[in-house]
Protein backbone atom coordinates (compact mmCIF):
# COMPACT_ATOMS: atom_id res chain seq x y z
CA UNK A 1 0.00 0.00 0.00
CA UNK A 2 3.01 2.61 0.91
CA UNK A 3 4.61 0.76 -2.78
CA UNK A 4 1.55 2.00 -4.62
CA UNK A 5 0.89 5.83 -2.42
CA UNK A 6 5.03 6.14 -3.52
CA UNK A 7 4.87 5.59 -6.98
CA UNK A 8 0.99 7.08 -7.27
CA UNK A 9 2.85 9.82 -9.94
CA UNK A 10 4.36 6.69 -12.33
CA UNK A 11 1.64 4.69 -12.10
CA UNK A 12 -0.59 8.06 -13.43
CA UNK A 13 1.84 8.52 -15.91
CA UNK A 14 2.20 5.07 -17.11
CA UNK A 15 -1.51 4.58 -17.48
CA UNK A 16 -2.54 7.99 -19.33
CA UNK A 17 1.11 7.25 -21.27
CA UNK A 18 -0.20 4.01 -22.55
CA UNK A 19 -3.82 5.19 -23.09
CA UNK A 20 -1.83 7.63 -25.24
CA UNK A 21 -0.18 5.89 -27.49
CA UNK A 22 -2.86 3.19 -27.89
CA UNK A 23 -4.90 5.89 -29.21
CA UNK A 24 -2.43 7.00 -31.55
CA UNK A 25 -1.64 4.01 -32.95
CA UNK A 26 -5.88 3.91 -32.93
CA UNK A 27 -6.07 6.82 -35.24
CA UNK A 28 -3.69 5.45 -37.80
CA UNK A 29 -4.87 1.58 -37.75
CA UNK A 30 -8.35 1.88 -37.88
CA UNK A 31 -10.18 1.82 -41.26
CA UNK A 32 -13.37 3.55 -40.22
CA UNK A 33 -12.22 7.44 -39.65
CA UNK A 34 -15.00 7.33 -37.41
CA UNK A 35 -13.34 4.57 -34.94
CA UNK A 36 -9.90 6.54 -35.69
CA UNK A 37 -11.67 9.96 -34.32
CA UNK A 38 -12.49 8.84 -31.07
CA UNK A 39 -9.12 6.93 -31.08
CA UNK A 40 -7.88 10.58 -31.38
CA UNK A 41 -10.47 11.78 -28.59
CA UNK A 42 -8.90 8.89 -26.06
CA UNK A 43 -5.05 11.03 -27.07
CA UNK A 44 -6.66 13.94 -26.25
CA UNK A 45 -7.81 13.25 -23.13
CA UNK A 46 -4.97 11.19 -22.31
CA UNK A 47 -2.97 14.19 -22.70
CA UNK A 48 -5.07 16.60 -20.75
CA UNK A 49 -4.15 14.29 -18.06
CA UNK A 50 -0.42 14.39 -18.52
CA UNK A 51 -1.15 18.26 -18.72
CA UNK A 52 -2.28 18.28 -15.20
CA UNK A 53 0.16 16.03 -14.01
CA UNK A 54 3.09 18.66 -15.24
CA UNK A 55 0.96 20.92 -13.05
CA UNK A 56 -0.12 22.96 -15.98
CA UNK A 57 -3.74 23.02 -15.06
CA UNK A 58 -5.14 26.04 -17.33
CA UNK A 59 -3.68 24.42 -20.23
CA UNK A 60 -5.34 20.52 -19.04
CA UNK A 61 -8.90 22.75 -19.45
CA UNK A 62 -7.36 24.24 -22.60
CA UNK A 63 -6.95 20.90 -24.28
CA UNK A 64 -10.24 19.60 -23.09
CA UNK A 65 -12.40 21.91 -24.37
CA UNK A 66 -10.65 22.89 -27.25
CA UNK A 67 -9.62 19.63 -28.73
CA UNK A 68 -11.84 16.98 -27.04
CA UNK A 69 -14.89 19.92 -26.98
CA UNK A 70 -14.60 21.56 -30.35
CA UNK A 71 -11.94 19.80 -32.78
CA UNK A 72 -13.28 16.93 -32.30
CA UNK A 73 -17.09 17.99 -33.19
CA UNK A 74 -15.82 19.55 -36.27
CA UNK A 75 -14.32 16.54 -37.10
CA UNK A 76 -17.13 14.15 -36.56
CA UNK A 77 -19.20 16.33 -38.42
CA UNK A 78 -17.49 16.68 -41.27
CA UNK A 79 -17.11 12.56 -41.45
CA UNK A 80 -21.20 12.18 -41.29
CA UNK A 81 -21.62 15.06 -44.05
CA UNK A 82 -18.83 13.67 -46.66
CA UNK A 83 -19.29 10.15 -46.04
CA UNK A 84 -16.38 8.80 -45.54
CA UNK A 85 -16.84 5.95 -44.02
CA UNK A 86 -14.32 3.12 -45.35
CA UNK A 87 -12.12 3.69 -49.08
CA UNK A 88 -9.14 1.93 -50.62
CA UNK A 89 -6.31 2.62 -48.69
CA UNK A 90 -3.39 1.47 -50.88
CA UNK A 91 -0.93 4.13 -51.63
CA UNK A 92 0.56 4.65 -54.66
CA UNK A 93 3.47 6.56 -53.46
CA UNK A 94 4.63 4.85 -50.80
CA UNK A 95 8.43 4.47 -52.53
CA UNK A 96 8.68 7.71 -53.21
CA UNK A 97 8.70 9.00 -49.28
CA UNK A 98 11.99 6.42 -48.52
CA UNK A 99 14.80 9.66 -48.97
CA UNK A 100 11.94 12.12 -46.92
CA UNK A 101 11.92 8.96 -44.23
CA UNK A 102 15.67 8.95 -44.01
CA UNK A 103 16.25 12.40 -43.57
CA UNK A 104 13.29 12.97 -41.23
CA UNK A 105 15.02 9.52 -39.33
CA UNK A 106 18.49 11.81 -38.98
CA UNK A 107 16.94 14.78 -38.04
CA UNK A 108 14.47 13.21 -35.48
CA UNK A 109 17.52 11.48 -33.97
CA UNK A 110 19.61 14.30 -33.77
CA UNK A 111 16.73 16.71 -32.10
CA UNK A 112 15.67 13.91 -29.50
CA UNK A 113 19.17 13.67 -28.66
CA UNK A 114 19.58 17.27 -28.10
CA UNK A 115 16.07 17.24 -26.41
CA UNK A 116 17.63 14.29 -23.98
CA UNK A 117 20.81 16.21 -23.18
CA UNK A 118 19.07 19.30 -22.53
CA UNK A 119 16.51 17.91 -19.97
CA UNK A 120 19.30 15.33 -18.40
CA UNK A 121 21.56 18.85 -17.11
CA UNK A 122 19.51 21.19 -16.89
CA UNK A 123 18.29 21.85 -13.21
CA UNK A 124 15.75 21.11 -12.04
CA UNK A 125 13.32 23.97 -11.74
CA UNK A 126 11.10 24.85 -8.52
CA UNK A 127 7.53 24.07 -9.53
CA UNK A 128 5.95 26.42 -7.73
CA UNK A 129 7.47 29.33 -9.92
CA UNK A 130 4.98 28.21 -12.39
CA UNK A 131 2.20 29.30 -10.15
CA UNK A 132 3.44 32.68 -9.30
CA UNK A 133 2.50 35.98 -10.21
CA UNK A 134 5.60 38.58 -9.23
CA UNK A 135 6.25 36.07 -6.85
CA UNK A 136 2.71 35.77 -4.88
CA UNK A 137 1.21 32.33 -5.21
CA UNK A 138 -2.02 32.79 -6.88
CA UNK A 139 -2.32 29.78 -9.46
CA UNK A 140 -0.98 28.07 -12.45
CA UNK A 141 -4.16 30.01 -14.47
CA UNK A 142 -3.63 33.22 -13.22
CA UNK A 143 0.19 33.11 -13.67
CA UNK A 144 -0.26 31.96 -17.33
CA UNK A 145 -3.28 35.11 -17.79
CA UNK A 146 -0.34 37.35 -16.37
CA UNK A 147 2.51 35.90 -19.06
CA UNK A 148 -0.40 35.95 -21.66
CA UNK A 149 -1.71 39.83 -21.39
CA UNK A 150 1.71 41.53 -20.00
CA UNK A 151 4.57 40.14 -21.71
CA UNK A 152 3.00 38.01 -25.01
CA UNK A 153 0.10 40.45 -25.58
CA UNK A 154 0.95 41.34 -29.23
CA UNK A 155 1.60 37.76 -30.24
CA UNK A 156 -2.19 37.10 -28.40
CA UNK A 157 -3.57 40.02 -30.45
CA UNK A 158 -1.95 38.30 -33.70
CA UNK A 159 -3.44 34.87 -32.88
CA UNK A 160 -6.96 36.28 -33.06
CA UNK A 161 -6.40 37.78 -36.70
CA UNK A 162 -5.41 34.41 -37.54
CA UNK A 163 -8.51 32.92 -36.04
CA UNK A 164 -10.92 35.65 -37.97
CA UNK A 165 -8.87 35.38 -40.98
CA UNK A 166 -9.28 31.07 -40.59
CA UNK A 167 -12.94 31.53 -39.91
CA UNK A 168 -13.45 33.65 -42.77
CA UNK A 169 -11.79 30.98 -44.84
CA UNK A 170 -13.60 27.91 -43.98
CA UNK A 171 -17.02 29.75 -44.20
CA UNK A 172 -15.70 31.13 -47.99
CA UNK A 173 -14.71 27.25 -48.85
CA UNK A 174 -17.61 25.39 -47.33
CA UNK A 175 -20.31 28.16 -49.10
CA UNK A 176 -22.02 26.54 -52.01
CA UNK A 177 -20.78 27.76 -55.26
CA UNK A 178 -23.73 30.02 -56.30
CA UNK A 179 -22.12 30.57 -59.96
CA UNK A 180 -20.79 33.90 -61.05
CA UNK A 181 -23.76 36.47 -60.40
CA UNK A 182 -21.68 36.15 -56.76
CA UNK A 183 -23.33 36.86 -53.73
CA UNK A 184 -24.75 34.03 -51.18
CA UNK B 1 10.08 10.42 -10.02
CA UNK B 2 8.77 11.45 -13.76
CA UNK B 3 11.44 12.98 -15.61
CA UNK B 4 11.61 15.50 -18.51
CA UNK B 5 13.50 12.38 -20.54
CA UNK B 6 9.85 10.50 -20.04
CA UNK B 7 7.76 13.27 -21.64
CA UNK B 8 10.22 13.91 -24.48
CA UNK B 9 10.28 10.06 -25.09
CA UNK B 10 6.12 9.86 -25.07
CA UNK B 11 6.19 12.91 -27.09
CA UNK B 12 8.58 11.04 -29.76
CA UNK B 13 6.13 8.60 -29.75
CA UNK B 14 3.28 10.18 -30.14
CA UNK B 15 4.99 12.18 -32.80
CA UNK B 16 6.48 9.32 -35.04
CA UNK B 17 2.61 7.77 -35.42
CA UNK B 18 1.98 10.92 -36.63
CA UNK B 19 4.15 11.31 -38.92
CA UNK B 20 3.60 7.47 -40.36
CA UNK B 21 -0.25 8.08 -40.34
CA UNK B 22 0.64 10.76 -42.99
CA UNK B 23 2.73 9.11 -44.69
CA UNK B 24 0.68 5.79 -44.92
CA UNK B 25 -2.64 6.71 -44.73
CA UNK B 26 -4.36 8.45 -48.04
CA UNK B 27 -7.57 10.21 -46.44
CA UNK B 28 -7.72 13.40 -46.07
CA UNK B 29 -9.55 13.43 -43.01
CA UNK B 30 -7.03 10.86 -41.21
CA UNK B 31 -3.92 13.11 -42.36
CA UNK B 32 -5.23 16.16 -40.66
CA UNK B 33 -5.84 14.13 -37.70
CA UNK B 34 -2.31 12.86 -38.05
CA UNK B 35 -1.45 16.29 -37.63
CA UNK B 36 -3.34 16.65 -34.59
CA UNK B 37 -1.40 14.30 -32.97
CA UNK B 38 1.96 15.62 -34.05
CA UNK B 39 0.66 19.24 -32.22
CA UNK B 40 0.07 17.59 -29.21
CA UNK B 41 3.62 15.97 -29.00
CA UNK B 42 4.55 19.20 -29.84
CA UNK B 43 2.62 20.45 -26.58
CA UNK B 44 3.84 17.67 -24.11
CA UNK B 45 7.50 18.75 -24.93
CA UNK B 46 6.71 22.78 -24.30
CA UNK B 47 5.14 21.95 -21.29
CA UNK B 48 7.93 19.28 -19.71
CA UNK B 49 10.49 21.59 -20.44
CA UNK B 50 8.17 24.62 -19.44
CA UNK B 51 8.31 22.18 -15.85
CA UNK B 52 11.73 21.89 -15.89
CA UNK B 53 12.90 25.13 -16.56
CA UNK B 54 10.22 26.72 -14.13
CA UNK B 55 9.42 29.25 -17.23
CA UNK B 56 5.97 29.97 -17.93
CA UNK B 57 6.60 30.96 -21.79
CA UNK B 58 6.23 27.12 -22.60
CA UNK B 59 2.71 27.47 -21.46
CA UNK B 60 1.99 30.09 -22.92
CA UNK B 61 3.46 29.04 -26.62
CA UNK B 62 1.05 26.07 -26.18
CA UNK B 63 -1.65 28.18 -26.01
CA UNK B 64 -0.82 29.48 -29.15
CA UNK B 65 0.13 26.28 -30.42
CA UNK B 66 -3.97 24.62 -29.43
CA UNK B 67 -5.68 28.10 -31.46
CA UNK B 68 -3.69 27.16 -34.34
CA UNK B 69 -4.59 23.66 -34.29
CA UNK B 70 -7.98 24.40 -33.81
CA UNK B 71 -7.53 27.14 -36.95
CA UNK B 72 -5.66 24.76 -38.92
CA UNK B 73 -8.98 21.86 -38.40
CA UNK B 74 -11.38 24.93 -39.52
CA UNK B 75 -9.31 25.03 -42.77
CA UNK B 76 -8.38 21.38 -43.32
CA UNK B 77 -12.22 20.47 -42.77
CA UNK B 78 -13.45 23.27 -45.21
CA UNK B 79 -11.12 22.07 -47.95
CA UNK B 80 -12.39 18.58 -47.31
CA UNK B 81 -15.97 20.07 -47.84
CA UNK B 82 -14.67 22.07 -51.30
CA UNK B 83 -12.94 18.77 -52.19
CA UNK B 84 -15.50 16.67 -51.85
CA UNK B 85 -17.96 18.83 -53.81
CA UNK B 86 -15.16 19.09 -56.44
CA UNK B 87 -14.18 15.15 -56.75
CA UNK B 88 -16.60 13.61 -54.84
CA UNK B 89 -13.03 11.86 -52.71
CA UNK B 90 -11.24 12.20 -49.69
CA UNK B 91 -8.74 9.69 -51.28
CA UNK B 92 -5.57 12.04 -51.70
CA UNK B 93 -3.88 10.04 -54.42
CA UNK B 94 -6.87 10.75 -56.58
CA UNK B 95 -6.37 14.72 -55.55
CA UNK B 96 -3.56 15.16 -58.62
CA UNK B 97 -4.73 18.49 -60.41
CA UNK B 98 -1.22 20.21 -60.27
CA UNK B 99 0.26 17.08 -61.13
CA UNK B 100 3.06 17.37 -58.01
Amino acid sequence: MTWFVVHFAQIVFYCLAACAVAGGVGVIAFRSPVRAALSLLATFLAVAGLFVLMEAEFLAAVQILVYAGGVMVLFLFVIMLVKARTMPEESQYLGRLAPAAVCLGVLLAVLVGVGVWAAAHGAPADPAALRQVQGVPLGNTEAVGWSLYRDYLLPFEVVSIVLLVAMIGAIVMGRKETGKEGGA
Amino acid sequence: MITTTHYLMLSLVLFTLGVIGMAVRRNFITVLMCVELILNAANINLIAFSRQLGDLTGQVFAVFVITIAAAEAAIGLGIIVALVRLKQTTNLDQVNVMEG
